[in-house]
């Protein structure tokens, strides 16, 4: 079974550049369409996972009416959100309305492009993939002020200037976060990045020991880059109704609401590559690291738990704490980690040679 | 015609059409957004050219930041559109004289531009191309060639246009910074100091009375 598998998607991830440019787009196409569908599949049980998590934590059940434990509820709110009446407010400025979830939409899947789930599986394997993954995060502020601006509605408005004022804020950290990784690294290709992270010593070589302040740094400022709460300022319901989202109903809102969650597995796909070793099982032993994927889906859904317990059990900050800790604590604390980590690099070769020993 | 063909004429179109629309679009907003599909465009331009790093930068700092405030500071300003056209015709000398003047300075430059021969180019750009970064795999790829070059080369002109930035920077704070007086502040060490002592007082009441 595994070997008809990794024949198909050798098959699928050939590119041979001499055999002109349909040879090439085909098997991209295909490999895109199976990371679209298992992207929307898997979304789809991880909702109803923060569902549960959030009702275990609450002491209710949870969605378990549709299907077993619930499992297909989220097909019936799809289906919910589909058939209902796309309405659209008269003051609205129409095209920017409708373009700005489909916006938020396609920004959140085409960050996937260049996610290594495996050992050689990824769409697009370019030099500079983290920088791209960077940009499209920082891309997705769009959807949201579009969206809240088009809806010509003050509570959209004032959702969305919070929105694109926490981003952009906390892009900064993020940034420099992702600046000491590819310090230790030498390198901005995520397959190189993650292979850094396999030097014999399994979950110990893991950037996330040397680098914990800044793996801390991320998670927080990747929960505010993705308005979860406690930071979802932009939609925090007891001042602003739903904020941006407020005049958005059936498909679209669940264009805006399915890229949010595409944003939040992002980030944990981001955290697992540059923090947590991508594919590599903790322990450096052939059966185990026989199946990367699983490894790989299995930190995701580690660490979508960790954002659905957050979201569960901290209290919504408010603005002016938000932006305080962005700007006055988070990003000192980076810069300085960037200057230390630069600083050890150069002072002690020996260290750069034990973190770039994976060039071999 | 390869596909970098046809993607270097759609980017190209894209580039033109949107810099028109940013100019000829009536509402300002709707000028931001087509100034952001310019440089998604010049960003596809310059992955076409196998700057791959400068494209990304550009999406980064212009469309992810830049952009953003503009977008941000254009939708809070309350643009009268009868004022701007009442103004128009008043402004239509100055405006219609630098626009002369731009366009003769373009002839100028034009007439005397002579295009580059491949060995010109090699000569003129150091870094890879490409094709070259696919024909040597293990040569230097953009981002160590830009290092290799602005970190040696042009450290000063780097170094100075950051000083410059900085100065910028701590100018529009000095410009719009201003203390106001009686208003209150959070005190954010303050706050979390607090101890329950401070504020909370356990006090023993007889039945039937207040407390004074």
């Amino acid at each position: 079974m595994t070997r008809d598998m990794s024949e198909v998607w050798t098959y699928l991830s050939t590119r041979p550049s001499d055999a002109g440019w349909l040879a090439w787009l085909i098997p991209t196409v295909l490999q895109t369409l199976a990371l679209v569908i298992v992207l929307l599949l898997a979304l789809a049980f991880l909702l109803l996972f923060d569902r549960k998590v959030w009702a275990a934590v609450q002491m209710r059940k949870g969605p378990n009416v549709v299907g077993a434990f619930g499992l297909l509820q989220s097909f019936a709110d799809f289906f919910k959100f589909v058939f209902k009446e796309i309405v659209i407010p008269a003051s609205a400025d129409r095209t920017i309305f409708i373009l700005a979830p489909i916006i938020s939409f396609v920004l959140a899947f085409i960050g996937w492009a260049v996610i290594p789930v495996g050992p050689g599986l990824v769409v697009s394997d370019i030099n500079v993939g983290i920088l791209y993954l960077f940009a499209v995060s920082s891309l997705g502020v769009y959807g949201i002020i579009m969206g809240g601006w088009a809806s010509n509605s003050k509570y959209s408005f004032l959702g969305a200037l919070r929105s694109a004022a926490q981003m952009v804020s906390y892009e900064v950290s993020i940034g420099f976060v992702i600046i000491t990784v590819l310090l230790l690294v030498g390198s901005a290709n995520l397959t190189d990045i993650v292979m850094s992270q396999s030097r014999g010593a399994g979950i110990l070589n893991w950037h996330f020991i040397p680098l914990f302040p800044m793996f801390v740094v991320f998670f927080i400022s990747a929960l505010a880059e993705t308005n979860r709460p406690p930071f979802d300022l932009p939609e925090a319901e007891s001042e602003l109704v739903a904020g941006y989202q407020v005049e958005y109903s059936s498909t679209l809102y669940l264009l805006f609401m399915i890229g949010e969650y595409l944003n939040i597995v992002l980030m944990c796909a981001m955290l697992t590559i540059l923090f947590f070793g991508g594919w590599h099982s903790p322990i450096p032993w052939a059966p185990l690291d026989s199946v990367p994927v699983f490894w790989f889906g299995a930190k995701i859904v580690f660490f979508f738990f960790l954002f659905a317990m957050v979201k569960a059990i901290v209290p919504r900050y408010r603005y002016d704490q938000l932006m305080r800790i962005g700007w006055k604590f988070f990003l000192p604390l980076s810069l300085f980690w960037v200057m230390l980590v630069a600083g050890v690099l150069i002072m002690f070769p020996g260290a750069q040679d034990w973190f770039q020993s994976w060039r071999g | 015609m390869s596909v970098a063909v046809i993607a270097f004429y759609v980017f190209s179109f894209a580039i033109l059409a949107s810099a028109l629309m940013v100019v000829a679009s009536k509402n300002p907003v709707h000028s931001v957004l087509f100034l952001i599909s310019t440089f998604i465009a010049a960003a596809g331009l310059f992955v076409l050219m196998g700057a791959e790093y400068l494209a990304m930068v550009l999406v980064v700092v212009y469309v992810g930041a830049v952009a953003v405030l503009f977008l941000f500071v254009v939708m809070m300003l309350d643009v009268d559109f009868v004022e701007l056209k009442q103004g128009f015709l008043q402004y239509l000398p100055f405006g219609g004289a630098i626009a002369v003047l731009v366009v003769v300075e373009l002839i100028m430059v034009v007439s005397v531009w002579a295009f580059p021969t491949d060995a010109d180019l090699a000569l003129a750009h150091p870094s890879p191309t490409a094709a070259q970064t696919v024909a040597d795999p293990n040569g230097p790829t953009n981002i160590e060639a830009i290092g290799l070059i602005l970190y040696t080369d042009y450290v000063h002109y780097f170094q100075i246009a950051g000083v410059i930035l900085l100065v910028a920077m701590i100018g529009a704070i000095v410009l719009t910074f201003r203390t106001r007086e009686g208003i209150k502040k959070q005190d954010a060490a303050a706050q979390v100091g607090r101890k329950r002592e401070d504020g909370v007082e356990l006090v023993d009441l007889p039945t039937g009375q207040g407390l004074s």
